[in-house]
């Protein structure tokens, strides 16, 4: 059969193309099937999962305080905030509270943690789009921080710091007076990194504009933390569902008005601002006191105790082998992570381990509206959008 | 007491709701699966609720019971600041309808639940796997698959590539049940 050539239907098909998994600008092993026009996107389909480790069944084998350190391993750079929500969890099905002063150093290390996770963020999302400087800078500042997370914890990053019931340790002498000096310096730090982004006029073009997202559409995708705020919905939940001690500082939300990157960009920035002023206030208001509560049946002995007395012996055995015995019940935890709401669903039967633990990542809600943002961008905007996103895969494939 | 009489009864007239609960001040509803669409819809829409942001959806297995696994959603309502949880329970041969149509957000939730549990959610747009592995077959988080899963890998120097074998464990796995004299 001879096909002749007015015959021919002419078939435009759209360019497919594999980004990643292993793409320096995927943020972490993301294979984005991309249906490209030219340079335009036409649809973006990401395959997650290739970081899955089973967390959540890993976690149903084991005990209470086993199942904490994998919280530092979700989101790998926003450690003790998932500790805490955890934590929280744990606490209100088993129904206790935690001193006073455990709260502070929980508050002061959460925002230390977001910091820690908005200069990653900034730092490496301008590095996509092309500014290297930031991120040399952030790392800097970012190092120092983890330096306080190891002399509080003894772990530059997975920390397993904040435990059911309280910290695990108390603040080791001149922690404060040297997160004091930190406080001090970094807003100059900041300014800096500003000075290079904010009003550069490639990071505007590359950022202004691009994956933009409407408040209705934030709320259907079920965005949460930065991405909710960017498109003007003022919602925080530190400020609307407070946890620990966020009743007793003072802090303003940033919030956008025109829902792209650049919106978002700023409140990452100005969100460091205002965990820095929360950080001065835990350092002033910062309670003396115990940081466990007194209930030894969910929370370790002192060594001193430990070596004194029998009983705390028996409890130190019985905490560190069988855990802690929780009632039955459910809870959703829900607390602000730097990146959005993280939430962890607890049941429990009433055994020493969690029947179920649902981990809720915000990155997860986020990576699936990838497609709706990036739909009708350049190739190289979806690259600025997984900036935005502030994607880690930790979390996200879980 | 009496507020949770007066919010019970209140949603118990406007919804088919089988039951309700508070635990730990969180109100979980229980409906059927097939009045859950209109639950949700009416959830997310209703003036003096408006659950408008669906959080998350998790799977649950109870193993041994007659309807062993339950579909939990998960609602946040910006305006009232409140939490809601929506429960429905089915077994391994009934589906349940997606939400998709009313929560966008429902989709990558409803496919980690098909992959983890298998459960089935009928009018999904795009039922696929999503976190196991390309042709993984099972359904890891239910309470009879076991945690060390049925095949390894590893790379074959003689075939040049990675091939899938069942497990072997020079120790049995172990798997500590405390009787707790607390």
């Amino acid at each position: 059969m001879v096909i002749k050539k007015d015959q021919l239907v002419k078939q435009l098909k759209s360019f497919t193309i594999n980004f990643g998994p292993q793409h320096p600008a995927a943020h972490g092993v993301l294979r984005l099937v991309l249906e490209l026009n030219g340079e335009i996107v036409e649809r973006a389909d990401p395959h997650i999962g290739l970081l899955h480790r089973g967390t959540e069944k890993l976690i149903e084998y084991k005990t209470y305080l086993q199942a904490l350190p994998y919280f530092d391993r979700l989101d790998y750079v926003s450690m003790m905030a998932q500790e805490q929500t955890y934590s929280l969890a744990v606490e209100k099905l088993i129904g206790i509270d935690v001193p006073e002063r455990a709260q502070y150093i929980r508050v002061l290390f959460c925002e230390i943690t977001r910091i820690l996770n908005h200069l990653l963020a900034v730092g490496c999302h301008a590095m996509d789009v092309g500014a290297m400087t930031p991120m040399m800078w952030a790392f800097e500042e970012r190092e120092k921080l983890m330096e306080f997370y190891e002399r509080v914890s003894g772990a530059r990053m997975h920390a397993a710091y904040v435990r059911p019931g309280g910290v695990a340790q108390d603040l080791p002498m001149g922690l404060l007076d040297d997160i004091f000096q930190f406080v001090e310096q970094f807003p100059l730090r900041l300014d800096e990194v500003e000075e290079l982004l904010t009003t550069n006029r490639i990071w505007k073009e590359r950022l202004v504009d691009i994956g933009v997202v409407t408040a209705q559409e934030a709320i259907d995708w079920g965005f949460s933390g930065v991405m909710l705020r960017g498109s003007g919905l003022p919602w925080d939940l530190r400020k609307m569902q407070p946890y620990d001690v966020y009743e007793k500082v003072e802090f303003d939300i940033p919030v956008g008005t025109n829902g792209d990157c650049f919106d978002r960009y700023l409140i990452r920035v100005e969100e460091m601002r205002q965990s820095l002023s929360i950080i001065r206030q835990c350092l002033n208001l910062m309670p003396k006191g115990p940081i466990k509560t007194f209930n030894k049946k969910y929370t370790n002995p002192s060594r001193i105790e430990m070596k004194q007395s029998m009983e705390a012996l028996i409890h130190h055995f019985k905490y560190f082998t069988e855990g802690i015995n929780v009632e039955p019940g459910e809870t959703y935890a829900a607390t602000e992570a730097p990146k959005g709401e993280f939430g962890v669903y607890l049941i429990s039967n009433g055994s020493d381990r969690p029947y179920r633990c649902k981990i809720k990542a915000p990155g997860f809600a986020h990576l699936q509206a990838l497609n709706n943002m990036a739909k009708g961008h350049m190739i190289a905007d979806v690259v600025t959008i997984i900036g935005t996103q502030d994607i880690v895969f930790g979390e996200i494939d879980r | 007491m009496k507020l949770f009489n007066k919010f019970s009864q209140h949603l118990t007239n406007l919804l088919p709701i089988i039951a309700i609960q508070q635990i730990k001040n969180e109100w979980i509803i229980t409906v059927l699966p097939e009045h859950l669409l209109l639950s949700m819809n009416f959830l997310k829409k209703h003036i003096g609720l408006q659950y408008s942001l669906l959080s998350c959806i998790s799977g649950v297995d109870f193993l041994g019971k007659d309807y062993r696994f339950c579909v939990s959603y998960d609602l946040l309502s910006l305006t009232f600041a409140q939490r809601l949880r929506v429960k429905a329970f089915l077994n391994e041969i009934t589906p349940i309808t997606s939400v998709v149509s009313v929560f966008p957000c429902a989709n990558w939730w409803e496919r980690e639940v098909w992959d983890m549990y298998g459960i089935f959610f009928e009018n999904h747009p795009d039922l696929r796997r999503i976190l196991s592995d390309y042709g993984f077959e099972g359904y890891p988080m239910r309470k009879d698959f076991p945690l060390y899963g049925y095949i390894e890998l590893r790379y074959d120097e003689n075939h040049k590539r990675i091939v899938a074998e069942p497990v072997e464990f020079a120790q049995e796995f172990r798997y500590f049940d405390f009787e707790t004299p607390w």
